[in-house]
């Protein structure tokens, strides 16, 4: 038995048969040309037999994928109009050389132009580069296109995969891919992932054609690539492979269906989101909505404050993605813990009590000014509610309601459409709780963060490896403050959710319909699964 | 006017959080083409021209990004429009 890791791309498992794909290999001389003019017509045709098979590849793709992930065949099939690319070629083979060994020249030349980028994304792009230049040079040596030659469905291992060798692969033939180069930014992951395949990626093994036939087994819940396990070991992979496939056929089934439960009780399932793209995932789940965005990306990763056009942007696009669903924005929860330098926080013992959110933002009014206009102006474009992280009293609601005030005349005066926006506090302090029953009287709603709840009702530091057997995330303290904010909430008319890992513990889903909460806002890959649990409540 | 070309030129902030990806880019291209006016785009003191794909995407321009596009050419005035709509719309 052997075990492999690598990085998953897709929380799967697959057990079979390995096949180790190797492609037919090649080796270019330099050669000296006579015929100079034969010898670029050679390459020209080349480069159009190159793009008729891409712009099959594009069909095929673009039906057994979508658009989305056909575009790369598209992109390739214009990286070979590229001038620049064609003429360092052309100029070599002018000087002499064989066409084989000018496209070589020309595929090391442009792959170092993104190689050396410090980005994955970047990165990535050199890959395509290596594909279309061995495109064509496999054309001119007559080589044919790449493919894999399988009977039965197979784990596929591999150097790497280019886009054009995953797509052609016939989808009842692969069980898994296993990668021991690849981002899971490559196009391998991404399609992966759309074909919904476990892969691993950036595995570290040397495969060898002796593994070929052999039993594996991927894990890409664990990042596992196991060859020839132990008979127990295998016993288990099977047990979970067939349980997660089941899982999903359920789970896929449940997808347009509504959240009740057998005795026709209703909860909310919302989604939690990062970026703006993360909101094509809570569509693709099924959600009714998005019950936390994060807006930190905004402001990490950079060194100056994000306009508020940037900001506006980035919230116009997630509430028109999703239409008329309700997004509730978080708005900045930032401390000394964040790599923010332009924000110049002074370091901290203790940030996770220290100068952070909410304190922030009205301590420096500026900063959440810019925030709140960004995302007033966004609210005409679906239906948007903000929340505020981190309140441990009614005077803070009221000082940020005077702000947002101020902000919404001021967006008027200067003739902009807002919508109807829901206010709403994170109940994620002790204070918080205890107080619930006044800060109910001035807000809309109240969204209770599990996660620093219980860090701070229990006095528990979350990454504190020591004590995660002190953590209990269903401590009696943490779920007495949680029934009592949803009562005091309800007592206001208004609604509570939850939101933090507590909304998708299956084990406590019951506890908080009987509690009456309103929404669960989980990860857009649990929203599912949290539909079930509500469901197969009787 | 002593010949001085005229030249239409914008800024604009990059929004997309993935930067200008292959994606994009490769509908730049095909935007950029059809006209007849020079596209250049600048960024981060590296400039390509539009219609070159390996060299716009190698520009690695991200989020958050200033670029400035400049057209030069017969029908700049509804190229650079264009380009500009496009910039706001995809990226």
């Amino acid at each position: 038995m052997e075990r492999y890791t690598g990085k998953s791309v897709l929380k799967g498992v697959a057990v079979g048969r390995v096949f180790c794909y190797q492609k037919q290999d090649y080796h270019i001389e330099k050669e000296q040309i006579a015929d100079i003019d034969g010898e670029l017509a050679r390459f020209k045709e080349a480069v159009e037999t190159a793009k008729e098979q891409l712009t099959a590849l594009y069909d095929q793709a673009l039906a057994n994928v979508g658009e989305d992930h056909a575009m790369i065949f598209d992109i390739h099939r214009m990286m070979l109009d590229d001038d620049d690319y064609l003429e360092a070629i052309e100029q070599t083979v002018k000087e002499g050389t064989n066409a084989e060994y000018a496209v070589e020249m020309a595929q090391n030349q442009f792959t170092q132009l993104f190689a050396s980028m410090d980005d994955e994304y970047m990165k990535a792009r050199a890959v395509d580069i290596k594909d279309i230049s061995q495109r064509v040079i496999r054309i001119l040596l007559g080589i044919p296109e790449d493919g894999v030659p399988t009977d039965e469905p197979v784990i596929l291992i591999a150097d790497d995969l280019t886009p054009s060798e995953t797509v052609k692969m016939d989808k009842n033939k692969i069980l898994a891919f296993v990668t021991v180069r690849g981002s899971s930014n490559s196009h391998t992951a991404i399609l992966a992932r759309s074909m919904n395949l476990p892969a691993l990626v950036n595995t570290e093994m040397e495969p060898s054609e002796e593994w070929n036939g052999k039993v594996g087994v991927v894990d890409g819940f664990h990042g596992d690539f196991i060859l020839e396990p132990e008979q127990e070991i295998l016993d288990e992979m099977i047990r979970r492979k067939n349980q997660w496939v089941a899982d999903l056929e359920a789970l896929e089934e449940l997808k347009g269906k509504e959240n009740v439960t057998g005795d026709g009780r209703r909860i909310d399932i919302f989604a939690n989101i990062g970026k703006v793209n993360d909101a094509d995932a809570v569509l693709e789940a099924d959600a009714g909505g998005i019950g936390l965005f994060r807006s930190e990306f905004l402001y990490l990763g950079r060194d100056s404050f994000p306009t508020e056009e940037e900001q506006f942007t980035s919230y116009k696009a997630v509430l028109e993605k999703m239409g008329g669903r309700k997004v509730v924005i978080r708005t900045l929860d930032i401390g000394a813990d964040k790599k923010v330098d332009y924000f110049h926080l002074e370091p901290e013992e203790n940030p996770a009590l220290g100068y952070r959110a909410i304190r922030i933002c009205l301590d420096r009014p500026e900063i959440f000014i810019t925030q709140l206009r960004a995302i007033y102006r966004a609210s005409a474009f679906g239906k948007a509610s903000i929340m505020f992280p981190m309140i441990v009293s009614v005077e803070e609601v009221r000082r940020i309601k005077e702000i947002v005030e101020q902000v919404k005349n001021e967006l008027k005066v200067e003739g902009y459409p807002i919508g109807e926006v829901e206010l709403g506090i994170m109940v994620e302090t002790p204070a918080a709780a205890l107080l619930s029953e006044q800060l109910a009287k001035e807000v809309d709603f109240f969204s209770i963060g599990t996660n620093d709840l219980t860090q701070y009702t229990l006095a528990v530091d979350r990454q504190n490896q020591k004590l995660e057997s002190t953590c209990n995330t269903h401590h009696p303290a943490v779920l007495k403050l949680i029934e009592m904010t949803v009562q005091n909430g309800h007592k206001a008319g208004i609604w509570v959710g939850i939101c933090g890992e507590l909304a998708a513990d299956t084990d406590l889903t019951k506890t908080f319909l009987d509690m009456g909460v309103d929404e669960l806002s989980v990860s857009a890959s649990s929203v599912l699964k949290v539909r079930k649990a509500v469901r197969d409540i009787i | 006017m002593t010949g001085g070309e005229v030249v239409k030129e914008f800024q604009y902030v990059i929004q997309d959080p993935v930067g200008l990806h292959a994606r994009p880019a490769g509908l730049l291209v095909k935007q950029a083409g059809s006209f007849s006016s020079k596209v250049t785009v600048e960024s981060g003191g590296k400039s390509a021209d539009a219609r070159k794909l390996i060299m716009l995407m190698s520009l690695g321009i991200k989020q958050g990004m200033e670029v400035t596009c400049k057209v030069e050419g017969e029908d700049e005035e509804a190229a650079a429009e264009a380009l500009q709509k496009f910039f706001q719309e995809n990226l």
